[in-house]
């Protein structure tokens, strides 16, 4: 299997097997630089904020929160459904790329995969939270109980989402994990103090990377991959139900899965950029992670971003087909009413800021990617913001129509949930192989510019392998 | 037994792939290959059968449907059925999320944990490496000795005119495969 020889290489630098070793582990072996003390830092003290605004609403209650009998859902839930979506781009990556054999996904799969690991653990913690008595939360698994026993109701979106969110976040887990194994392997041959070996020992179970356990590794990542595609498109799915099922006009709607499907993809992606063109500059992986791999990231961007703004712009339109007085006015409250600047902040980032990729010299300048990658992830928030809080504070009875303005708190506790995200990230890059070094190595020199020459030499004499190569070697550069 | 094996070390995937082909092209039998990634093509040149893990992960999933749909039926028609504005007990569509949410984590579940058992993968095995450098650059065929001291030299000058870059011998009882 060789590539065209017009596609560029996906690892640059003529790197041998040992070298990307070297460089992939070099955050491990070595002593973590200045920059990232001062990065971890700063995560730890915003974690710890938050887990301070945490603990203060545990013994308060959910009292202390911004909410109201008309507002009774807002910055948790929204933070919940941010959150979850940024996942999905992790899954999109390590999952239906792969079905794709898309060789570019190797070497950001495994740093978006633990991405959508610990965003699953941000967006766990707002229903935790919002249950008011979390040390309860057993309550909505279908456990015998005193009450005789009256179990939790099949038949609600929450409780879907319940086994949704857990089935998501175990199967990743384990879907990382068993791509990490041979690459803890390395590790564990690679380090040389020995509690560090010995904890990586562990680890890596044991691997030796025979013939026979690669065979089966390499089947078992594929039934994961087709398992987690249909995964991964359901968990929005089933956050879109806990909207679209309960008659609130602007939730009540068929569009909402593949709107928020496509929603979380492009917040995913957002999340991706951001990460990817910092880690990727900090840990001098440029030759791993590519402006190619950017320039493929943004054109996905660009797609996504696309499909929500069709879905905002489809939801507008039949809110004034469908005849419904309250879904009509639903959506003008939105766009002009006393949230006008959430919409419009909103569909600037989310619709328009992409846009702008559609030139090749945005996309490949990476200040630009970086600013376009921020503004998509404050849009998908605002997003979730508009949706959810919009469609309640002005209901079916003006009377209890109200504003939600949320308290400190809930400041606190959606900063603080960045803060361990971000330590958790930064935990990952000193402590695990950030790139999929096996999987690296495995297309690394298929796509190499002198495999394809070679290739090229021996297509005429030796003709088992099967090389689809149209152009000369010569036109590589365009 | 006291067979010992003879390992060849080569450093490039593809010196590797021609090595095994023209090794097996002899009759020679090789036992194992130890590679730092999954090399393809490997599989197919060594005649390893394809896996039968694919069965478990369906057999588990359909396992998975059914424990869902019998849960959730035993809990809601028989040992509690709830009055919801006389809508029908058994909801069929409205359980179909969990039971595609236990179908999809039966099958992963268990394949994963067939993939560590069928390869004797578990947490703090003890790595039995032939080159250290294996994991990382390092690529290891593995052949039973023969018994007859001059197959021996045959087998060792073959590795090399395949491009092994080192031949070493070892006990079995030293080196244990998956």
């Amino acid at each position: 299997m060789v590539e065209s020889p017009i596609r560029e290489p996906l690892v640059t630098g003529k790197k041998t097997y040992a070298q990307v070793s070297d460089d992939v582990l070099k955050p491990i072996v070595s002593a973590p630089s200045k920059e990232w003390w001062i990065a971890f830092l700063i995560s730890a003290t915003v974690m710890m904020i938050g887990l301070g605004c945490m603990t203060y609403t545990l013994f308060v209650g959910i009292g202390t929160w911004g909410l109201n009998k008309t507002v009774g859902w807002a910055f948790d839930i929204t933070n919940f459904v941010f959150w979850v979506g940024i996942g999905h781009a992790g899954t999109l990556i390590s999952a239906i790329l792969l079905l794709f054999r898309q060789g570019w996904r190797q070497s950001i799969n495994r740093a978006a995969e633990a991405m959508t690991i610990f965003a699953v653990i941000c967006a766990a913690i707002f229903p935790g939270l919002h249950m008011g008595r979390p040390w309860l939360a057993f309550w909505v698994l279908p456990l015998p109980n005193t009450h005789g026993s009256l179990w939790v109701n099949f038949n609600s979106p929450l409780l879907w989402d319940v086994f949704a969110i857990s089935t998501y976040f175990s199967v990743s887990l384990i879907f990382w994990y068993t791509g990490l194994i041979p690459d803890l392997g390395l590790v564990r041959d690679k380090v040389t103090n020995p509690i560090q070996k010995k904890i990586y020992n562990t680890l890596s179970f044991g691997w030796t990377g025979s013939a026979r356990a690669w065979h089966r590794f390499e089947i078992t990542s594929l039934v994961l991959a087709g398992l987690a595609t249909p995964l991964v498109l359901s968990v929005h799915t089933i956050v879109s139900f806990d909207f679209a099922t309960s008659v609130i006009p602007g939730w009540h709607t068929t569009i909402f899965p593949p709107y928020f499907v496509a929603g979380a993809i492009f917040s995913g992606f957002g999340m991706v950029l951001t990460l990817m063109i910092i880690t990727r500059e900090v840990l001098n992986l440029k030759d791993y992670i590519t402006d190619g791999h950017m320039d493929a990231m943004s054109k996905i961007v660009i797609a996504t971003g696309s499909m929500v703004g069709l879905a905002y712009t489809t939801e507008f339109f039949i809110a004034w087909y469908s005849g419904s007085i309250y879904e009509r006015f639903t959506f003008i409250n939105r766009a002009m009413g006393p949230y006008w600047w959430a919409y419009w902040a909103m569909f600037t980032c989310n619709v328009f800021s992409p846009q702008i990729m559609w030139f090749k010299p945005i996309r490949s300048n990476m200040k630009w990617v970086f600013i376009i990658s921020l503004f998509v992830n404050v849009g998908m928030w605002f997003e979730r913001y508009v949706i959810i809080v919009t469609s309640l504070h002005r209901d079916y009875l003006p009377s209890s129509w109200q504003m939600y303005y949320p308290t400190w708190t809930e400041w606190g506790i959606m900063i603080g949930v960045f803060g361990i995200f971000f330590t958790l990230f930064l935990l990952f890059t000193r402590l695990l192989p950030v790139i999929a070094i096996a999987e690296v190595k495995s297309i690394m020199k298929v796509t190499s510019d002198e495999a394809k020459e070679k290739a090229l030499k021996s297509s005429q004499t030796a003709g088992e392998l099967n090389v689809n190569v149209a152009h000369s070697p010569d036109n590589q550069k365009f | 037994m006291n067979t010992k094996e003879i390992y060849g070390i080569y450093d490039d995937d593809l010196v590797l792939l021609d090595a095994v082909k023209s090794i097996k092209k002899k009759g020679i039998n090789i036992k194992e290959a130890y590679t730092p990634f999954p090399v393809h093509g490997l599989d197919n040149a060594l005649g390893i059968k394809y896996s039968r893990l694919p069965y478990v992960a369906f057999g588990f999933g359909a396992l998975g449907t059914l424990t869902a749909i019998l849960m959730q039926y035993y809990m809601l028609v028989i040992d509690w059925p709830v009055n919801i504005g006389g809508k029908p007990h058994f909801a069929l569509p409205s359980f179909i999320p969990i039971t595609f949410e236990l179908t999809v984590l039966f099958a992963s579940f268990s394949i994963v944990g067939a993939f560590l058992a069928s390869n004797g993968l578990y947490p703090g095995k003890k790595a039995k490496l032939i080159d250290p450098r294996q994991t990382s650059d390092r690529f290891v065929l593995v052949i039973d000795t023969p018994d007859i001291q001059d197959d021996i030299e045959n087998i060792k000058n073959l590795l090399k005119n395949t491009g092994a870059i080192a031949i070493k011998e070892q006990e079995t009882e030293e080196v244990e495969h998956a």
